[in-house]
């Protein structure tokens, strides 16, 4: 019998995730600083809209684009919080998550053989979704140093006459890296220089710290017609498994996006763009109390890792951190499943989303901060008991 | 408000090096704004939260509706401070609507209430009427809910 699996699809690698998720589950009581959402139930004004949607029978299709009063309500939400202005007939798309809006844009604008730019580490999805697309995908790697973020002057180094596409992930899974500024506003114009198409998922904007608010690029000059904003409600509001996100874009992007949308998925559930409604008209004040948890946890998790003598770079957005283990002598592959199996401690190792994420760790501090507390606990003991605490080793040396 | 004193409000009994860390401070800093909240009188008390249904307060509280004359010069001050002062009552506010005050009253039984709203409060000069509610099951206290259901489960690792 033949090999019935397409080419490209055999060859994408099993996700690093996956296989780590599989070790696990088979075991009981771990506390896990792997889960990329929030440790918050979706706020109960908004799982209430969607009862309420259903009581009253809303369960049909909705319009291919998404409910028309959804569309507006996202297209006044990006306008007065990120100074977006998008037409809610013909410009924003409501998609099956982000996931969904970003491999409809890979496919709607690639060629095969196209070249894709984005930053590493990154969210596992992209190479994926880029590969799938027949595209080639083009890792750029960032650095601890430079707080993760992305240069001009690494973009620049990586264009080639192939390049089309920048897809930007800012804050960033998963080192909580943020991009703004001077360097934001050189790559817009770098990017506008070299007539690229910018793919900005968002999706962690409303969890910015330290009282920095959010820029988008697609706000800077030049760049809105060569932009697809995409966003969801997974994060902020804490609506995951709602599954519901959003692509705001020209209308010709959209208009692109759509067909392959509509022959895919046809449209998104309409509880959850019920809900979504709910969450974007009354949801600042629980996503602001969620914001300001998050900042919390995450001051205790990073001084936790000082402590320890682990580098750990201060996020400036997202829920997690991405502390540099590699000062243990450990690889991130070690540190992980050593952790796991003798302390029941889950974190994801670094390589799961990128070769230049060997060395870290990820860990989500979507977690309750008692778990949280407990679970350094364990990490220093892991430490002690290989003698690999760089703290002991420095105040020794 | 305040984070400090948010994360007070949900455990005053957290300790300072995790306060401290959480906002990004030492615990000497920790301590310091904590004595000044107390002394400027922001913080008043530290108490636990108990299940009512448990019989760990009173066996019984009723809210009263309260009508009252208001006074020349202080309003409705003195008559509200005067009946807050007594032990039974746990709360007291005055209210916009249909009446002036609302008191909380805890008591060991319902003859115990009955007894201090007729002989205590109503007999005060100024009280015009009462209207007296008993409680007869709590959901939540104090913002925690009383009927905890299983946390739905999450998967343990997701990207």
């Amino acid at each position: 019998m033949r090999d019935f699996v397409a080419d490209h699809v055999r060859d994408i690698p099993r996700s690093g995730i996956r296989d780590f998720f599989e070790i696990v589950q088979s075991m009981a009581d771990v506390i896990s600083l792997g889960i990329g959402e929030p440790d918050f139930v979706t706020p109960w004004h908004i799982r209430e809209a969607a009862i309420y949607s259903l009581e009253k029978g809303h369960t049909g299709y909705t319009s291919n684009l998404g409910l028309p009063k959804l569309r507006q309500a996202i297209t006044s939400h990006v306008g007065r919080k990120y100074h977006l202005q998008y037409d809610p007939k013909t410009e924003v798309l409501v998609s099956v998550g982000v996931s969904e809006a970003i491999d409809l844009a890979l496919r709607a604008v690639l060629n095969p053989g196209d070249e894709v730019l984005y930053h590493e580490p990154c969210y596992v999805s992209y190479s994926p979704s880029i590969l799938l697309a027949h595209g080639r995908p083009v890792a750029i790697p960032t650095r601890e140093e430079e707080g993760f973020t992305l240069t001009a002057r690494a973009l620049e180094a990586a264009l080639t006459p192939r390049s089309k596409a920048l897809m930007l992930n800012f804050p960033t899974n998963p080192t909580g890296a943020v991009l703004e500024g001077e360097e934001l506003e050189n790559i817009a114009r770098l990017c506008v220089e070299r007539d690229l198409l910018v793919l900005t998922d968002e999706i962690y904007c409303e969890i910015r710290y330290d009282g920095r608010s959010h820029t988008s690029i697609a706000a800077l000059p030049g760049m809105r017609e060569r932009t697809v904003y995409l966003n969801g409600f997974s994060k902020a509001y804490a609506m995951t498994g709602f599954r519901l996100g959003y692509a705001c874009a020209p209308a010709p992007l959209i208009e692109a996006m759509m067909k392959v949308h509509q022959y895919s998925i046809l449209c998104a559930a309409i509880t959850a763009q019920e809900a979504a409604v709910e969450a974007i008209e009354h949801g600042d004040g629980p996503v602001e109390r969620m914001r300001r948890e998050y900042e919390m946890r995450r001051n205790y998790i990073v001084a936790a890792f000082r402590d320890l003598g682990i580098p750990c770079n201060l996020p400036g957005g997202a829920f997690y951190v991405f502390p540099r283990i590699g000062v243990t002598g450990m690889t991130s592959r070690d540190f992980a499943l050593g952790l796991l199996q003798e302390k029941k401690v889950a974190v994801v190792p670094g390589t799961a989303f990128g070769a230049c994420g060997e060395g870290y760790v990820r860990c989500s501090y979507a977690t309750a901060l008692p778990q949280i507390k407990i679970a350094m606990a364990r990490i220093a003991e892991f430490l002690e008991a290989r003698g690999a605490l760089p703290a002991r080793q420095l105040a020794t040396a | 408000m305040d984070p400090l004193l948010q994360l007070l409000r949900r455990n005053a009994l957290a300790p300072r090096e995790d306060l401290a860390r959480q906002l990004g401070l030492t615990t000497a800093e920790v301590d310091a704004r904590i004595a000044a909240l107390e002394s400027d009188g922001t913080i008043r008390g530290y108490q636990a939260v108990l299940d009512p249904e448990r019989g760990a307060n009173g066996d019984v509280t009723a809210v009263i509706e309260v009508k009252i004359t208001p006074e020349r010069g202080g309003g409705f001050d003195r008559l509200a401070s005067r009946i807050a002062r007594f032990d039974q009552v746990t709360g007291c506010y005055l209210m916009s609507g249909g009446y002036d005050l609302l008191v909380f009253v805890e008591g060991e039984n319902l003859r115990e209430v009955a007894r201090f709203v007729s002989e205590r409060l109503s007999t005060i000069e100024g009280v015009l009427s009462t209207a007296t509610h008993f409680r007869l099951k709590a959901y939540k206290e104090n913002g925690v809910l009383l009927q905890t259901e299983p946390e739905p489960g999450r998967l343990p690792v997701t990207p």
